[in-house]
């Protein structure tokens, strides 16, 4: 490598007088190895992130019919269209339904196992594999079971009959449907925030429990005084996570409900899956991306702004 | 909270964690067992836990019905693919986000990580038009292409990185007057220490492609390019309703083998994911 020039900084960086420096330091060429490493990484996100991003905002602005073959220009009428849209409305609520759900089942489930599996208890492995097996189940594999596992006389039915409870037609009723989609989902990655949390409950010192049992503290009290600040980093970060999936959930509803009955299952990536691809209207697909883009934009700002207020401290 | 409980609340625990596993556990197990039943037992109740006349005639007729096998092996090869590729990426650039000092390098990070709030659900229209035009329409190239270097890469490159940066410098000084260079340091010293984060990316790379699902039906229309998922829906009869048993023997091979490798590799699994860049 470099044999004239192994010490950096402010010794080697004036230039020596009656020495010609070459022109590849160290510190250039280190440089440039820098830029080359990340050239793939850069290179793909232009190509495939940014200029899609680009041309989403590009087709919004036109009436694209693909089998006419037509691409017009028509400014922000696919808006002025998506503002009027009668089923704008059904398709937030879903969207809005499906993610709250989900956020607060998957995140308040996957605390209670990470509390429950961090006790001192033999065999908690064994269940930590349980819990977390559906994660690498296929997705779609899990959700054609639930939906034999859901249908009218299915196996959950069939548990509910043995307790005297008549079941639903789970996948059929407007409120049951969106329920059985969201639990199906939450059993399928639950584990995976179980994980991170039980990491980070396993990193809350012991001595504070002990110093809050003299003190009298009941063990509600110090769940909620002591655990819950400490671990707010891993809550914050995994909240985060699970709101920006839960905005790309396609294949259980594809798969369970195909966005019925009626409209109260059609998410947002579902609905413009249909306008897109099944109806062919590129432009306004286009158009709900964007109102996709914004949606998941804000979200992340949102609680971006929220972890500086609430997160106990930054690690 | 390790503290000591008492017998009592030892037994209430088991029995609520046995309570707990069930919606985790009864599905696959029921899948697995069911794909063996003749259709009429499938829905009978109560369920049979074990098969009465185990047979695998719906293992079977999964691969007269699709060219199962060759989707098998698209999945397969897809998913290697990507994982591989977005290995290499993303320790590449998280290495050189991480430890090399270069101009820009703040702004490009930022840049990069923009990726992140731009799933591919949102680019998924131009995407088709991309590939559309390049003719690789029906084709695995976008299947490939789009995840190495878009969101889920972006992912792998900030947990790499936040892994390179928890290295001690040292070791690359040590390096440097061994007279290695800047690759040479990468290669042989920053990447096999990094292999739990390696591990965990790989893990969580792997499954998303084998997930994938819309990218699928919107890119592939012939059922011999199909992968996995795609499949799994198709054995329907000639009106539409899904054929019970062959669905569930398809899905039963297309779990079983991964969770087959979870449980064996279950330690390097939970943990690798548990100890990375995504600690919080």
């Amino acid at each position: 490598m470099t044999q004239t020039d192994t010490r950096v900084g402010p010794a080697a960086a004036g230039p020596t007088p009656g020495r010609a420096r070459p022109f590849w330091t160290t510190r250039r060429r280190d440089q440039l190895t820098g830029y080359l490493f990340i050239t793939p990484q850069l290179l793909g996100s232009a190509v495939f992130v940014i200029l899609p991003l680009v041309l989403v905002v590009w087709y919004s602005l036109h009436e694209w019919n693909v089998l006419a073959g037509s691409f017009d220009f028509i400014g922000a009428d696919n808006y002025a269209a998506l503002a009027d849209d009668p089923n704008l409305g059904p398709v937030l609520r879903s969207t809005g339904l499906f993610s709250i759900g989900l956020v607060v089942l998957n995140l308040g489930l996957a605390l209670l196992l990470a509390v429950l599996l961090n006790q001192k208890l033999r065999g908690t492995i064994v269940f930590r594999t349980l819990f977390f097996s559906p994660v690498v189940v296929s997705l779609v594999a899990w959700t054609i079971v639930w939906g034999f596992l859901l249908q009218d006389n299915g196996g959950v039915n069939g548990l509910l009959d043995t307790l005297g409870v008549d079941g639903p037609n789970w996948l059929r009723g407007e409120g049951t449907a969106m329920l059985s989609v969201i639990v199906v989902q939450v059993f399928k990655n639950v584990g995976l925030n179980m994980v991170l949390f039980l990491a980070a409950l396993q990193g809350v010192p012991t001595d504070l429990y002990e110093a809050a049992e003299v003190d009298g503290a009941s063990r509600m009290r110090q769940f909620w005084r002591i655990t819950v600040p400490l671990i707010s980093p891993t809550i914050m970060l995994t909240s985060i996570i699970t709101v920006v999936g839960s905005l790309q959930v396609f294949a259980q509803i594809a798969v369970l409900t195909q966005g019925g009955p009626g409209t109260s299952t059609t998410v947002l990536v579902y609905y413009l899956y249909q306008q897109a691809f099944q109806f062919h209207h590129f432009g306004y697909g286009a158009t709900l991306s964007i109102l996709l883009f914004v949606i998941v934009l804000a979200l992340t700002v949102l609680q971006w702004q929220m972890r500086k207020r609430w997160v106990f401290h930054e690690s | 909270m390790s503290r000591d409980l008492s017998r009592r609340t030892k037994l209430v625990l088991y029995g609520v964690l046995m309570v707990l596993a069930v919606p985790f556990v009864f599905p696959t197990w029921w899948m697995v067992t069911s794909s063996l039943k003749p259709v009429a037992d499938i829905f009978s109740f109560p369920p049979q836990l074990l098969p009465t006349d185990p047979r695998l005639d719906a293992y079977q007729r999964v691969f007269e019905l699709q060219p199962f096998g060759q989707q098998y092996l698209n999945s397969l090869y897809i998913a290697l693919l990507v994982t591989v590729g977005t290995l290499a990426v993303a320790s590449l650039a998280g290495y050189a986000f991480a430890r090399i000092r270069f101009r820009g390098q703040n702004v490009l990070f930022l840049v990069v990580l923009a990726g992140l709030l731009i799933p591919s659900e949102v680019t998924i229209v131009p995407l088709f038009q991309m590939f559309f035009k390049l003719d690789l329409i029906d084709t695995h190239w976008p299947l490939i292409l789009v995840p190495i270097f878009g969101a889920p890469s972006v992912l792998a490159t900030f947990i790499m990185r936040q892994f390179f940066i928890s290295l001690p410098g040292e070791l690359e000084e040590a390096a440097r007057v061994d007279g290695l260079g800047r690759f040479a340091t990468f290669w042989k010293i920053a990447l096999p220490l990094s292999r739990p984060a390696l591990g965990a990316v790989a893990i969580f790379t792997f499954l998303h492609s084998w997930n994938l699902y819309l990218e699928p039906i919107v890119f592939l229309s012939s059922p011999d390019k199909f992968t996995l998922p795609q499949a799994l829906t198709q054995f329907v009869d000639a009106y539409g309703g899904p054929m019970w048993d062959v669905q569930l023997a398809a899905a039963s091979m297309t779990a079983l083998p991964v969770l087959a490798v979870f449980v064996i590799a279950q330690k390097q699994f939970v943990e690798g994911l548990a100890h990375t860049g995504l600690k919080g």
